[in-house]
């Protein structure tokens, strides 16, 4: 099982060091990264396995969007099924 | 391996686009609850819905933080209670109408719909009690929708109910007349009624449903119209190409919605609506993505033709990616829902005439239209006729839900908020069409309702 935690807002430094500690707490492993950093606007996508987490995933669509708050960006964590629904037949 | 363009895309849909799901509706069965008194049947309707949708909510709040995807509203919809209120007088109707009001709000649920009666052919003794409670039930309660099918290709058009329906809609907007007619706007009268449309105020459960179901009801104007404005100056064949990958991608996240809620509650997965379903917000119009088509505004020429491609166009996209496809399924035209309908409105270059028109080839019909609050029931009544008509003789579904708002005239508007929107008061034809409604009976079945 994976999610997709997507990061979007001002570029600020640290932004991948809060977000990678996140899943650490939570057991999500990160297993791919990309970024792109178009004028001063950042974009991340982080693909996390979520089967071996210590909380429940709900728990960690929280967290994730509590730190978005925090930093001042927008950061969710949505669950695989949903881009697979849409875009693979 | 998802690649970033389709998560961008997605996230996009949801961030800028107003992407939800709208409804996620649990269709519950009440024939077992019948009784041979009132007091006992609201008893029983009472603990069915509590029970049976106890979940509904708290599952389907915790999928839409787990996809990520808002799920707008969670609803009931209820066998049609004329067809369970045995004998009942319209005051026991009332107080079954209170009951519902409360087990919706226990179980938390926006609304609850199946407050009708199925009287296409003609009036059981409990379908006139209920039709005869309507105006006050609606006034009473807060979150129950009724609808009132009167008529079928089968069985040809009930005038004697359609008579009754211009009355009873009169009452209601005067029972809630200090609401701007509220009561009206839970009040729909059927041509051709779906048995499993997730969509109010129309929702009900039907006779040959299950004893419970899921239905979800999609949405999505505002992914549609941006995919328009972006594919650019293209023929219509791209067009129609676009508007089907695009109904394509929004239906398959309401058939995983589906198929998750269904797993979830243990609840049989009923159909996905495949609708585009407006809200007031900038950016989730219909009107808008006619707009986007080409036409200055939506209601002058050319607006026929724009939806009728629109609207297929979303099915044919949409049946791709659901197993189960059913409800209303097409693209809904509520004036007061719709920004892009209230502006054209408001500015007079869309006329209730070119409503009737557009319902020809969308659903569902004349919805959500306030008009003046001096308007007669038989007028009412004749614009009903009018409507109905079109989808008797289209064997599709048609539908009428106007609000006349009492006190109010043309350069007045009426606010309900939320959903519901506002509207500006559209002006009607003034000369009478009392002679025609007083003849009553029933206007036959079209002769291509004979197909065996």
């Amino acid at each position: 099982m994976k999610a997709v935690v997507s990061v979007i807002g001002k570029d600020s430094i640290g932004i991948i060091a809060s977000v990678s500690g996140c899943c650490a707490e939570f057991g999500a492993n990160i297993t791919e990264i990309t970024q792109s950093v178009l004028d001063e606007y950042f974009a991340m996508i982080m693909i996390v396995d979520i089967s071996k987490m210590n909380k429940p995933f709900s728990d960690f669509v929280d967290a994730m969007a509590e730190l978005g708050k925090k930093s001042g960006l927008e950061i969710r964590a949505m669950h695989q099924d949903i881009f697979d629904a849409m875009h693979r037949i | 391996m998802l690649n970033t363009r389709d998560i961008l895309e997605t996230i996009n849909m949801i961030r800028e686009e107003n992407l939800d799901v709208r409804t996620v509706t649990a269709g519950i069965s009440l024939f077992d609850c019948v009784a041979d008194d009132n007091k006992r049947l609201c008893e029983k309707i009472y603990d069915k819905i509590t029970k049976t949708a106890e979940n509904l909510v708290p599952v389907a709040s915790s999928i839409e933080k787990e996809i990520g995807i808002p799920i707008v509203n969670k609803r009931i919809s209820v066998t049609p209670i004329s067809l369970v209120c045995g004998n009942a007088t319209p005051d026991d109707c009332v107080e079954i109408a209170r009951t519902l009001d409360r087990a919706a709000a226990t179980v938390g649920v926006n609304f609850i719909g199946g407050y009708g009666a199925l009287v296409q052919k003609g009036m059981t003794k409990g379908s006139e009690a209920l039709i005869d409670s309507i105006p006050d039930a609606l006034a009473e309660t807060n979150i129950v929708c009724s609808s009132v099918n009167v008529a079928s290709t089968k069985a040809g058009i009930n005038m004697d109910a359609v008579a009754k329906m211009g009355r009873i809609i009169k009452e209601t907007a005067a029972k809630t007349a200090d609401r701007d007619a509220i009561g009206c706007a839970k009040l729909v009268v059927f041509a051709n009624v779906p048995e499993d449309n997730p969509f109010m105020a129309g929702a009900f459960h039907g006779i040959g449903e299950s004893d419970c179901a899921i239905n979800v009801g999609v949405s999505g104007p505002g992914v549609v119209a941006k995919a328009i404005e972006r594919a650019g100056n293209v023929s219509f064949g791209e067009l129609s190409d676009v508007i089907k990958k695009t109904a394509f991608k929004i239906t398959r996240v309401g058939q995983l919605v589906a198929y998750e809620a269904s797993k979830r509650l243990g609840i049989p997965y009923g159909i996905v609506d495949l609708s585009l379903a407006p809200t007031p917000a900038i950016g989730d119009s219909v009107a808008h993505i006619l707009e986007a088509m080409g036409l200055e505004v939506c209601g002058t020429h050319g607006t026929t033709a724009a939806l009728m491609m629109l609207n297929d166009a979303v099915k044919k996209g949409g049946v791709m990616a659901s197993s189960h496809v059913g409800g209303l399924s097409g693209a809904f035209i509520p004036v007061s829902e719709d920004a892009g309908m209230i502006h054209a409105a408001e500015i007079g270059e869309l006329s209730i005439e070119k409503l009737e028109a557009m319902t020809a080839v969308c659903s569902v019909g004349l919805d959500m239209i306030a008009i003046p609050g001096d308007t007669t029931a038989e007028t009412i009544s004749a614009l009903i006729a009018d409507e109905i008509a079109i989808g008797v003789a289209n064997t599709k579904t048609t539908a009428v839900r106007v609000i006349p708002a009492p006190g109010k005239t043309v350069g007045d508007s009426v606010e309900f908020g939320g959903l519901l929107g506002y509207a500006p008061i559209m002006p009607l034809r003034t000369p009478s069409s009392a002679a025609f409604i007083a003849r009553g009976g029933r206007i036959p079945a079209p002769i291509h309702s004979l197909k065996n």
